[in-house]
């Protein structure tokens, strides 16, 4: 797995749950005590062990745990920030989810994001596949639609579809996009803030 | 039912069509009055309403040409590209392509280039404000997550150094005393002689064995003989100056690498020195301890080519002759004066 992918993790962790928990995590799954380097890949299995170990500790599903990290990169401000240069408002961002792995590429050609499909089911409803590698992703997506759905201010249902027994990485998630401008959400200037 | 002409050879579009598909197009009249502007354009120079009618030098200039003749590079320059700047500050550069049509009419369609993320902040623009199929906002994007990118790659990078400097430092470094260690004087005596080799500057090498050091040691224990020679590389670092190298090759022996030294005398004296204050007697947990030390010298200046490796075997003879001329002693090898000195009198009390 990416480094930068282990960092999130390694991130989100010790924000939400504490250094000490971390350090357990880090410890259970022999994670390097200097933390992940975030350009250099690392073993899948160090990822699943250390998701493991937190949820054990956490005594939460690894299920909830991933959508929670998903939910924890769009508070990460340069991420969330790169996230909305994908539509001007919640509607235009879910049409532009097609995109995203091939933006993040873009960003880091080696990054191994999950593959997404599109498909719009009828007026605010669509449905988006997500293929990755692992499996997880579609868990981490769904996280992340429901933290954007709220930066831009949308009221959206979205869920997880159970993921079949033949296609083990593949996920499908619904999103019903009831309210485009609920609330104010959060601002978004295209001019990147000077010294951030 | 109103047919079109089947053979009409450009489609007709209103203003407002124009400025979704070309947000920052500018259409001048024949005498370079402002006939309409897309809504971004407008935008930049504050507002669409105060430009329309107004002369076209009076809110741009075209780089390449002087005030007088901006509208006519624009009609007759050598390509249909142009380079044009605002008038109002900031003065933001534009670039785009232009074309006459009918009537003597200029028709301009304009962009940002690279200078896209500084009009962006300048002007306050928005997604909105540009046509869906440029490609500035994907440079924006680019741009910072470049910018993400090489944060965690220069904090990779200091990380990196930071382990690397301490590698370093722990690969030269002896542990017990925190001198410097055999492979420092290797790599310091190559450089040393390199120098020395070109004429630019001259060193000595004085190797120290401690005497009667495996006493302490089998007497009083390790701790004992550890304590021993923490306390000999402090007398050693305290002896010598900041640019010389004080290393501890292993057991009880030791080495000092003295740079710019050119007087076989003043390492002798050194030499007698460190033994003097060697052998103060001293306390080890309340048990009495006192050692020595013998020194063999040898200097680059006493060599046609000085060869790092020959000095360091000459010193290593020459402490020899002082442990056999019976221990506490200095001995410098020079060729013109080794063996006198070899047979001088035992060290000298120490300089007041």
């Amino acid at each position: 797995m990416h480094g930068l992918i282990n960092r999130s993790i390694q991130r989100f962790l010790c924000d939400t749950y504490g250094a000490p928990l971390w350090q357990q995590v880090g410890e259970a799954s022999s994670a390097p005590a200097e933390g992940f380097e975030a350009l250099l890949p690392y073993d899948d299995a160090l990822t699943f062990a250390m998701l493991d170990a937190a949820a054990d500790r956490l005594g939460k599903p690894r299920d909830a745990l991933l959508e929670d990290l998903g939910a924890f990169l769009v508070t990460l401000e340069p991420l969330r920030r790169l996230l909305r240069f994908g539509g001007v408002d919640y509607a235009d961002f879910l049409m532009s989810l097609d995109e995203l792995p091939a933006r993040a590429r873009m960003a880091l050609p080696e990054i191994d994001a999950p593959h997404l499909v599109l498909t719009v089911e009828g007026a605010g409803r669509l449905k988006l596949s997500v293929r990755g590698r692992v499996p997880g992703w579609g868990l981490v997506m769904s996280g992340l639609l429901r933290a954007m759905a709220d930066d831009y201010g949308a009221l959206a249902l979205i869920d997880v579809a159970p993921t079949s027994a033949v296609e083990t990485t593949c996920d499908h998630i619904t999103v019903e996009l009831l309210d485009a401008s609920h609330t104010r959400g959060r601002r978004f200037e295209l001019a990147q803030p000077v010294a951030t | 039912m109103t047919q079109r002409a089947p053979h009409a050879d450009a489609p007709e579009l209103p203003l407002g069509a124009l400025g979704k598909l070309m947000p920052m197009f500018l259409w001048l009249g024949a005498a370079g009055e402002i006939r309409a502007v897309g809504p971004t354009l407008g935008k930049l120079c504050g507002g669409a309403a105060g430009l329309i009618g107004q002369p076209f030098d009076a809110h741009f200039t075209v780089s390449s040409a002087p005030d007088s003749a901006a509208l006519a590079a624009l009609r007759n320059g050598p390509g249909s590209r142009v380079h044009l700047s605002l008038r109002r500050s900031p003065a933001t550069n534009l670039r785009g392509v232009v074309r006459v049509c009918r009537e003597g009419d200029l028709f301009l369609n304009l962009s940002f280039g690279v200078g896209v993320a500084e009009a962006v902040r300048d002007h306050g623009l928005t997604a909105a404000d540009f046509a869906p199929t440029d490609l500035a906002l994907e440079l924006l994007y680019l741009h910072e997550a470049k910018s993400a990118v090489m944060r965690e790659l220069s904090s990779l990078n200091t990380r990196l150094q930071a382990a690397q400097q301490a590698a370093e430092t722990q690969a030269l470094c002896d542990p017990l005393t925190g001198l410097a260690n055999r492979r420092a004087v290797e790599r310091e005596l190559a450089r040393s002689s390199a120098e020395a080799m070109r004429g630019s500057s001259a060193f000595a090498i004085a190797q120290i064995d401690l005497d009667h050091f495996k006493a302490i040691n089998d007497t009083l224990g390790h701790a004992a003989g550890d304590f021993v020679l923490t306390h000999v590389a402090g007398i050693l670092r305290a002896e010598t100056r900041q640019s010389d190298l004080v290393a501890r090759l292993g057991g009880d022996e030791f080495v000092l690498l003295l740079r710019g030294v050119i007087e076989p005398e003043v390492v002798r004296r050194l030499g007698e020195r460190v033994i003097a204050r060697l052998e103060v007697p001293f306390h080890f947990e309340g048990a009495p301890c006192q050692i020595s030390a013998s020194v063999g010298v040898a200097l680059s200046c006493c060599y046609a080519l000085p060869d790092g490796e020959q000095i360091f075997i000459d010193a290593d003879t020459a402490l020899y002759a002082a442990k056999r001329a019976g221990r506490g002693r200095c001995v410098v090898s020079c060729h013109a004066h080794t063996l006198p000195r070899a047979s001088m009198p035992p060290a000298m009390p120490p300089a007041p």
